[in-house]
C-alpha cells in the first residue's frame, strides 16, 4: 500500500524529482521549512487513502467547479486521488438509494476518519424543507456526517458564513456549518465566492501530512491563505501609496492599472491570499482584471461590503490630489488598521465582529493527543 | 406498477428529485421536483441595481457567466445604459466560451457516464482502442501505449478497493452498449477533458479575473480596460493569448468531443426514438453582431410548434407566464391563472411532507419551481431549441452540421426530437460557436488598432442620471436555454427583481391545466429495464442537463410574508 502513489506517480508521467518539487513548493506555501518537504513526501506516500465525503446544500456548485481548476495538473490530480471522494453530487456516477448508500457506508466505514467537505449554507427555516436530498434536510445530513468526522471543511463563504442565502433578509434561515452543526471539533472555514483551489488543495495537503490543522485565525481560517489583507499584497498598492486612483471606467489610470479604491475596492478590509495565489493557474486575480474587490472571503460580506461601487467609507478631503498620508491615516481610522498586517480580522466590518463575539471558536493552537500520537 | 424515486439525482447542478410511474418496463408517468430554495429575489430588494449581477452572478456556479449577463442586461435596459462596441465583444467572447466549456464538461463529466460503462473499459484490448480512435479522429494522443497506460491506471484504481466517485453506479447494466474499446477512448478522453477545461476557462480569468465567478462585468460595459500600449489593459499579447486559447479549445472540440458524441451515439441509435417530449421549442436569440438597439442575433431566436421547423414564430416576451399550481408557492389571486414576470408574485407555501420523508404528494404542490408557459403551452427551452430553431432559420453553418451528423448516423431529421437529439444538438452548438469565437477575437483587434479602446458607458453610470422609476428586462441565451431577467428600480434601488431560467421552463411542475413540464413529458414512454437501476431515466433526464440552481425560483421582492409550513 505504501508504494501507492509513487507508482500512480510512474505511471502517470510524474518524476520524483518533480513530486519532491512540488512537496517543496506546498511547503514553501506554509512557509514551512525544507525538510518538512520531505516529511510531506513522505507522508503522502504511505498515508493510506483516507475517505472524503462532499455535501452540496444551498450552494450553486462554484467551489465544486473550482475544484475542478485544481493547477499543477499531474501532480494536483494525484493529489485529489490520494483521498477517496466516496460521495460528490456533482461528479459521482450512482444516483438515488445507491448515491446515498455509498454516503452511509463511507461514513460507517471510516468512522471517525473520514473528512467532511460542505458547500452551501444549510437553512433551518420551514422545518428544513428549503433544502432536501432524498427527503433528508440539509441539517440532519450535515449534523450526521459531522458527528463521525476527523474534521470538516466549509468551502467558500455559504458554508464558512452563511454567504449570500443568508444575506438580509435571509428568507430560509440560512446558517453557516458552525451555526448548524455546533461543536464540531477540527472545522476549518475556507471562504471565497468561490473557495480559490489552490488554498483547499494546500490545506489537503497539509492535513494529510501532517494529521491535523494548520494554524487558524478567530473565524477558523487557516492563516496562511487569509493572514493578510488582499491590500497587503496588491500588485496595484503602490498607485494607492501615490494616490493615484481610477476615476472612471476605462479612464487612463484604469487602463494603466491605477488603484481601484476609489471605485470601490474592499481590499483594504479582506483577507485572502488572492493577490499572491491568484487564480486559474495564476491566470489572474479580479484586480487584475480591472475590477474592484468585492470582499468576498468576508464574512457577511453580501450586506457588510454593499454597495460595491461605493469606497470603503466618506474620508474627508480623500480625492486625487489629497494629503497621501492624511488619505492613509482616514482609511486606517475609519476602516480599522488595514495596513497593520495580522490581527485584522475582527476590524472586517461591523458585522464580522457581531459574529465573531457571537460565534467564537477559538482555534486549536494544539493538535489534540491523538492526532499528537499519529504525528509521530 | 412500480413507484421509482431517484432522490438525488446526481451529476448535476443542485438538487433535484424525479418520481416515476414504471409499468411493463416503461414510464407511465413522471414528476420533477426541485428540492431546495435560497431566495435571492427578496435578498436584491432595496439594494444598488449595480450590484445586482455580483447576486445573481450566484445562483448558479456551473453557468457562472448566464445570471451576470442577463442582470446587466436588464439594468442598462431599464436605465438606458449602451455598452460600446468593445464590451459587446468581450461579452460575446466570455458567453461563447462559457457555452463551449460547459456543453463538453457536460457531456463528458456529467452524461458520459450514463453510456459508458467504466468497468467495461478494463477488459478492453488497447491496440483495437488505438485503431478505433485512429479510425474516428487524427488526435495525436491515440496509441496503444497510451490506452494501455489508461487501463492500467483503472485498473489499479478499482484494484485499490476504493472506487471514489465511481462505486455503487450501474455498470454492467444491459443498458450500456458500448464494445469495451469505445468505453476505454471514452474514458481517457473523460480524464483528458478534465484537462483541457480547465485550461481553456482562463479565456475568462482572462477578462474576468477568475472563473467560477469572474468579476470583470459592469452595468453600462466591462471592468476590463482595452489598450494595446498598456500592462494592465487587455492588449496585443492579451489578443494573441485569447487566440491560441481559442484555436486549442476548436481542436479539442472538432478532433475529440464531436467524434466521441458520434460514435458513443451510433451505439445507441434507438435513443433518437425514445425521450422526445413537448415537441415545441423556445428560444430567444444570442450573440449581438451590432450594437444597434434591434441587433442581428448570430443564433436566431423563435419558436417552433409541434415539431413543425418549417414555420418558425417570432418570440414575444409578452407571452410568457408562469404558474403555481402544483409550486410550493401561491398567488393572491388564486393559483389556477399565470401571471407575467413583470406582474409575477411569489408567495412562498410549503405544502409538502416535513423532512425527513419517502413519498410527495404529487397531486398537491410538489416543487419549489414554478411553471412557466409561453402561450399558456409548456416549452423545451436548450441546445436542441437554438438549433432547431436556427436550423429552420435558415443558419448555413448550423443547417451543414445538423445535416453531416444525420448522415453520419445514417437517420433522418425526425431523429433529432429526443433524447439522443439533445446530445448531438448540443455538440454541433459547440462546434459553431467554437468556430464563431476567434472573429469577434480578431474584431477585438480590429478595434484596437482604429484607437477604439472605449469599454463602457460612463454617461449612465451614476444613477442621478436614472429615471426615477424604471423597468427593464434582459433575455440571454444560458448553455441550458432561454434565460430572462426583469427589474424595477425605483429611486436608484431594486424594487422588483424576477428571473425565469431555463432549468425552470425544462424541469418545472404541472400547470393548472396538468400539463406536464418538459422532463416529464420526455420521460413517457422510456424504457426501464430494471426499476432498482433506472439508469434510462438518468439519460433522458441529463441529456437536458439540468442545472437546479439556476431552475429555483427565487423570491419574488414584493412579498416578505413569512413561509407558511403544513405538516402531515
Amino acid at each position: 500500500m505504501g508504494a501507492w502513489l509513487s507508482e500512480a506517480l510512474v505511471r502517470r508521467g510524474v518524476s520524483r524529482r518533480d513530486f519532491m518539487a512540488f512537496c517543496t513548493g506546498v511547503a514553501a506555501f506554509f512557509a514551512l521549512p525544507e525538510a518538512a518537504a520531505e516529511q510531506m513526501a513522505t507522508a503522502l506516500q504511505t498515508a493510506k487513502k483516507p475517505a472524503l465525503v462532499w455535501l452540496e446544500f444551498q450552494d450553486c456548485a462554484g467551489n465544486t467547479e473550482s475544484l475542478l481548476r485544481a493547477t499543477h495538473p499531474t501532480v494536483a490530480e494525484v493529489i485529489l486521488d490520494a483521498v477517496s471522494l466516496d460521495y460528490h453530487e456533482t461528479i459521482m456516477a450512482a444516483a438515488g438509494k445507491r448515491a446515498e448508500d455509498a454516503l452511509t457506508k463511507s461514513m460507517a466505514d471510516h468512522a471517525g476518519a473520514y473528512l467532511v467537505v460542505i458547500e452551501g449554507s444549510i437553512p433551518v427555516g420551514a422545518d428544513g424543507a428549503y433544502c432536501t436530498i432524498g427527503g433528508r434536510s440539509a441539517q440532519q445530513i450535515a449534523q450526521e456526517a459531522c458527528k463521525g468526522a476527523a474534521a470538516v471543511i466549509a468551502a467558500g463563504t455559504c458554508a464558512s458564513f452563511g454567504g449570500l442565502p443568508a444575506a438580509a433578509p435571509n428568507p430560509t434561515s440560512a446558517l453557516s456549518v458552525a451555526d448548524a452543526v455546533p461543536g464540531i471539533k477540527n472545522l476549518v472555514n475556507m471562504p471565497a465566492c468561490p473557495v480559490n483551489v489552490e488554498n483547499l488543495t494546500a490545506l489537503l495537503v497539509y492535513y494529510l501530512t501532517f494529521q491535523r490543522l494548520p494554524p487558524l485565525d478567530a473565524e477558523r481560517r487557516p492563516l496562511f491563505a487569509y493572514g493578510k489583507s488582499i491590500h497587503d499584497n496588491c500588485e496595484r498598492r503602490a498607485h494607492f501609496d501615490a494616490g493615484q486612483y481610477v476615476e472612471a471606467w476605462g479612464d487612463e489610470g484604469h487602463r494603466t492599472g491605477y488603484c481601484l479604491y476609489k471605485m470601490g475596492c474592499k481590499g483594504p478590509v479582506t483577507h485572502q491570499n488572492c493577490p499572491v495565489v491568484r487564480w486559474n493557474e495564476g491566470t489572474n486575480w479580479p484586480i487584475g482584471c480591472g475590477h474592484p474587490c468585492v470582499g468576498c472571503a468576508e464574512p457577511n460580506f453580501w450586506d457588510s461590503m454593499t454597495p460595491f461601487y461605493r469606497h470603503l467609507s466618506g474620508i474627508p478631503g480623500f480625492g486625487v490630489g489629497s494629503d497621501v498620508d492624511k488619505v492613509g491615516l482616514g482609511a486606517v481610522g475609519l476602516v480599522g488598521a488595514a495596513f497593520a498586517g495580522h490581527g485584522l480580522v475582527k476590524l472586517a466590518g461591523r458585522a464580522a465582529e457581531r459574529r465573531a463575539e457571537k460565534h467564537a471558536h477559538p482555534p486549536e493552537a494544539e493538535p489534540k493527543a491523538e492526532n499528537k500520537e499519529k504525528a509521530k | 406498477m412500480t413507484h421509482v424515486v431517484v432522490d438525488p439525482v446526481t451529476r448535476i447542478e443542485g438538487h433535484l428529485r424525479l418520481e416515476a410511474e414504471v409499468d411493463a418496463g416503461t414510464v407511465k408517468d413522471a414528476w420533477s421536483s426541485s428540492t431546495m430554495f435560497r431566495g435571492i429575489e427578496l435578498i436584491l430588494k432595496g439594494r444598488d441595481p449595480r450590484d445586482a449581477w455580483v447576486f445573481t452572478q450566484r445562483i448558479c456556479g456551473v453557468c457562472t457567466t448566464v445570471h451576470a449577463i442577463a442582470s446587466i442586461r436588464a439594468v442598462e435596459n431599464a436605465i438606458g445604459a449602451r455598452p460600446p462596441p468593445n464590451a459587446r465583444l468581450l461579452r460575446n467572447i466570455i458567453m461563447a466560451s462559457q457555452m463551449v466549456q460547459d456543453h463538453v464538461v457536460h457531456f463528458y463529466h456529467l452524461h458520459a457516464l450514463d453510456w459508458v460503462d467504466v468497468v467495461s473499459a478494463l477488459s478492453a484490448d488497447p491496440a483495437k482502442t488505438s485503431a478505433l480512435a485512429q479510425s474516428i479522429s487524427t488526435w495525436p494522443t491515440s496509441s496503444t501505449t497510451y490506452f494501455a497506460g489508461v487501463r492500467d491506471r483503472v485498473k489499479a484504481f478499482v484494484d485499490r478497493g476504493q472506487l471514489g466517485p465511481f462505486a455503487n453506479a450501474y455498470w454492467g447494466h444491459p443498458a450500456y452498449k458500448l464494445p469495451p474499446e469505445a468505453n476505454l477512448m471514452a474514458v481517457a478522453h473523460y480524464l483528458e477533458a478534465l484537462d483541457w477545461q480547465r485550461d481553456f476557462i482562463r479565456v475568462h480569468a482572462i477578462l474576468g479575473g477568475k472563473n467560477p465567478h469572474l468579476q470583470g462585468f459592469l452595468v453600462g460595459g466591462v471592468a476590463t480596460p482595452v489598450d494595446p500600449d498598456k500592462q494592465a489593459s487587455l492588449n496585443v499579447g492579451t489578443i494573441a493569448q485569447l487566440k491560441e486559447l481559442v484555436a486549442k479549445a476548436k481542436d479539442f472540440v472538432t478532433r475529440v468531443y464531436i467524434p466521441d458524441v458520434l460514435a458513443v451515439a451510433s451505439f445507441y441509435k434507438d435513443w433518437a426514438s425514445i425521450g422526445g417530449g413537448l415537441g415545441s421549442y423556445l428560444v430567444y436569440g444570442e450573440y449581438p453582431d451590432d450594437d444597434g438597439a434591434h441587433p442581428n442575433l448570430f443564433l436566431p431566436g423563435g419558436v417552433i410548434w409541434d415539431k413543425n421547423l418549417a414555420k418558425v414564430e417570432d418570440f414575444d416576451p409578452n407571452k410568457i407566464t408562469e404558474y403555481v399550481t402544483h409550486s410550493w408557492y401561491e398567488y393572491g389571486g388564486g393559483d389556477g391563472k399565470g401571471l407575467h414576470p413583470s406582474v409575477g408574485e411569489t408567495l412562498p407555501n410549503y405544502t409538502g411532507p416535513k423532512p425527513p420523508y419517502d413519498r410527495l404528494d404529487t397531486s398537491a404542490k410538489y416543487s419549489w419551481l414554478k411553471s412557466p408557459r409561453y402561450a399558456d403551452r409548456p416549452v423545451e427551452v436548450g441546445p436542441l431549441a437554438r438549433m432547431l430553431v436556427a436550423y429552420g432559420r435558415g443558419h448555413p453553418r448550423v443547417k451543414e452540421l445538423v445535416g453531416v451528423v444525420l448522415g453520419k448516423l445514417g437517420v433522418g431529421p425526425e431523429a433529432l426530437f429526443s433524447t439522443l437529439g439533445r446530445i448531438a444538438a448540443r455538440a454541433i452548438e459547440t462546434q459553431v460557436l467554437a468556430e464563431k469565437l476567434d472573429s469577434w477575437v480578431d474584431a477585438l483587434a480590429d478595434n484596437m488598432k482604429r484607437g477604439d479602446v472605449r469599454t463602457h458607458d460612463n454617461d449612465r453610470w451614476d444613477p442621478s442620471t436614472w429615471p426615477k422609476d424604471a423597468v427593464g428586462a434582459g433575455f440571454h441565451e444560458a448553455p441550458r436555454g432561454a434565460l430572462g431577467h426583469w427589474v424595477h428600480i425605483r429611486d436608484g434601488a431594486i424594487a422588483n427583481y424576477q428571473c425565469i431560467v431555463p432549468s425552470t421552463w425544462n424541469a418545472g411542475p404541472r400547470d393548472a391545466g396538468g400539463k406536464r413540464g418538459a422532463y416529464e413529458a420526455a420521460l413517457l414512454g422510456t424504457p426501464v429495464a430494471d426499476p432498482e437501476q433506472p439508469l434510462e431515466i438518468l439519460r433522458t433526464v441529463h441529456s437536458f442537463d439540468p442545472c437546479m440552481a439556476c431552475g429555483v425560483h427565487v423570491l419574488d421582492a414584493s412579498h416578505r410574508e413569512i413561509v407558511k409550513v403544513r405538516t402531515p
